[in-house]
């Protein structure tokens, strides 16, 4: 196999939120809290968890759209960020390498101004062009891409659907030529029917332009679908990452096996003849998270180490990793 | 104890919206009829008509909304001749419902305990304030809702999510209807959340002899639930048969659409996905023929200036589709 670049590495990285209770009382919503991971070039790794559990907080954290409480962030073998040193380097011409998808299409896109305007926003900042004609140009070519026509530049983002506002937002994240871009959750607020047009369109255009995804969802289905490797997040911290599909037939950790067995499958026969394990309980507020492993208040298999010590993200298989204190006793 | 006949009976049911724009109808035409003990899923897309069919049911349509024709038969009698006074008796007793947001339902001034006491206390008079709320914590305990005793004494902002929706499936069945309508009850939830909710749903439904219509767009969480389903499109039911027959024989191309258009867990290798293209349609000026025509692969001439009618494909299989009529006429030739 042919060497892989690593496009975008986390190192540690950290997100803790302040939050006021009462005067001078403040406590931290750890939101990311030590998270370590490599993303290669022209793949795409997909986020997964439940609610909460920070995969949005890490997207953003990871292009330095919130600024991190710790660790460091590697573009492209140059430091970004690093916490320790103090290394912040000026963002402008690496927003132009990192873009991001984001949830809401509707919310995300400015109603005062036409699609060609917010396009074209984005060619403005980075002074990408010479020219009205050049600017017009690059805006339909872009509107082109992602399957809008050119008269939609004067329109306003109401006039769109949903599916279409999302295409918008895609045209905007395009227009700088990124290299990387962060997918949160961007399919989630469409109709059924819709969400494959934009997953169809998100493969081509990777295909096209070679770019790497960062894909966060919470519908597993979809995120196995699109990526090539698969972190599952648990109250800020990751704990399992590997290849999708190795993923889907042998999770280790018992967060992932219990996660993937709740997602239904149309398959009534499937869905008969499956054995579920039921998750007991709700996920723990961050504020105030379990000691140890945060997943012992739910585990079917904790014990007393769990409760008092963190375990390790280690390799248990081939680029397979997870953080598991069974798994380091009695092996994957 | 099996009961024979039908539960629910629904005729030829229409329903529209008069807005400022011109008339919408939700629900054009449809008829379908539900035995006693039986999962009905409805599966559709946002504006398909799914919710507004089944509040019609319930009687829960709001102004600008109103049935304009058809039927509603349940257990026999029309309760769309029902006044008010009855409807309100009908209401909770016979049919209750569940929907999507629990905090929309969960009155936040007021405990669980209040709130599920007040239901059974509504409906009959005579109990005592012992044994209602006997009977609340029973119902919680049922619900798998720990600590009910604790629990009744709570306000819904103390509940989470999950349990909002246990608290609100308590209420809805603990006066013992014959059909609940739980109108996307997961679609907020967390799938690991999700799935302890249909676990409870499943079993509840085994106990009580509920019958349950379960409104949802996560075609997943139908094969799971249910024993028949509804496909809905703009207003219209598409196709409708056993779930088996849906999953593994769809005859509609929109119900094909929708199980190619899915990314699959399951699936064994990356396989791209079949999307249906273009958007869903304008209920304020629908088309002239099938509603599904203008995104439909096989469109012929006739899909866009006729509707088609509802082939029988036997077993209760049926769909509204001019294939069906076109591959016959073949056939005879």
């Amino acid at each position: 196999m042919e060497e892989r670049k690593k496009l975008l590495q986390i190192r540690d990285l950290k997100k803790h939120f302040a939050i006021k209770r009462g005067f001078r009382n403040k406590t931290f919503v750890k939101a990311v809290d030590g998270v370590s991971l490599d993303i290669y070039k022209g793949e795409t790794l997909g986020l997964v968890g439940e609610s909460g559990c920070g995969k949005t907080t890490l997207g953003r954290t990871a292009i330095r759209l919130y600024e991190p409480t710790g660790g460091q962030i590697i573009y492209d073998d140059k430091t970004i960020y690093d916490g320790e040193k103090k290394i912040k380097e000026p963002m402008l011409p690496y927003r132009r390498k990192m873009q991001i998808i984001f949830q809401d299409p509707s919310a995300s896109l400015d109603p005062r101004m036409t699609v060609g305007e917010i396009v074209g926003e984005a060619l403005d900042i980075h002074k990408l062009y010479q020219g009205k004609n050049e600017r017009m140009g690059r805006i339909k070519s872009l509107l082109d891409a992602v399957g809008l026509n050119t008269e939609h530049s004067n329109r306003f983002p109401h006039e769109f659907s949903g599916g279409q506002q999302q295409r918008i937002g895609i045209a905007r994240a395009l227009a700088v030529e990124p290299e990387f871009i962060v997918c949160d959750e961007p399919i989630s607020a469409l109709d059924v029917s819709i969400q494959s047009q934009v997953v169809n369109m998100l493969e081509d255009l990777q295909a096209e332009l070679g770019l790497t995804y960062l894909f966060i969802a919470h519908d597993i289905s979809v995120v196995r679908h699109i990526s090539n490797r698969i972190g599952v997040m648990y109250l800020g911290n990751l704990v399992e990452l590997a290849k999708s599909t190795e993923l889907y037939k042998n999770p280790i950790h018992p967060y992932t096996k219990t996660l993937m067995s709740a997602v239904p499958i149309p398959d009534p026969e499937k869905t008969r003849a499956r054995e579920r394990l039921i998750l007991e309980g709700d996920i723990p507020s961050p504020m105030n998270p379990p000691k140890g492993c945060k997943f012992h208040t739910r585990c079917p298999y904790a014990t007393a180490r769990c409760k008092e010590e963190i375990p390790q993200f280690k390799e248990y298989g081939k680029e397979h990793f997870a953080a598991c204190h069974m798994l380091e006793t009695y092996g994957a | 104890m099996e009961q024979k006949g039908n539960l629910l009976e629904i005729k030829n049911l229409k329903v529209s919206f008069f807005t400022p724009a011109g008339e919408v109808k939700a629900v054009d035409d449809i008829s379908y009829n539900m035995g006693y003990n039986e999962v009905m899923g409805i599966v559709g897309e946002s504006g398909s008509g799914k919710s507004v069919e089944a509040y019609s049911v319930i009687g829960l349509l709001q102004n600008p909304g109103k049935v304009t024709g058809g039927s509603i038969i349940f257990e026999g009698e029309d309760i769309l001749a029902y006044n008010e006074e009855e409807m309100r008796k009908f209401r909770g007793n016979k049919v209750s419902m569940i929907f999507q947001n629990p905090m929309t339902c969960l009155n936040p001034v007021y405990t669980i305990g209040n709130q599920l006491i007040e239901a059974l206390t509504c409906h009959d008079k005579s109990i005592s304030k012992e044994d209602a709320r006997k009977r609340s914590i029973e119902m919680l305990e049922k619900v798998g809702i720990n600590n009910a005793e604790k629990r009744m004494e709570q306000y819904p902002h103390e509940f989470s999510g999950g349990m909002r929706q246990r608290a609100m499936i308590a209420m809805a069945l603990i006066c013992k209807p014959k059909l609940l309508i739980a109108d996307e009850p997961t679609t907020a939830l967390d799938v690991t959340i999700q799935a302890q909710i249909l676990e409870v749903m499943k079993d509840l439904q085994k106990q009580e002899n509920t019958s349950i219509i379960f409104i949802t767009h996560n075609l997943g969480v139908v094969a799971e639930m249910c024993d028949k389903v509804s496909v809905m499109y703009a207003g219209k039911i598409v196709e409708q048969g056993d779930v088996d027959d849906i999953f593994y024989k769809p005859a509609h191309p929109y119900t094909k659409g929708l199980l190619e258009s899915m990314p699959r867990l399951d699936a064994v290798e990356h396989e791209r996905l079949i999307p249906i293209e273009g958007t869903p349609i304008d209920l304020l000026n629908p088309p002239q023929g099938c509603n599904f025509g203008p995104r439909c692969k096989s469109c012929m001439k006739i899909c866009l200036s006729k509707k088609p009618p509802v082939a029988d494909l036997g077993k209760g299989h049926i769909s509204a589709c001019w294939l069906h009529f076109m591959k016959k006429e073949e056939e005879v030739k």
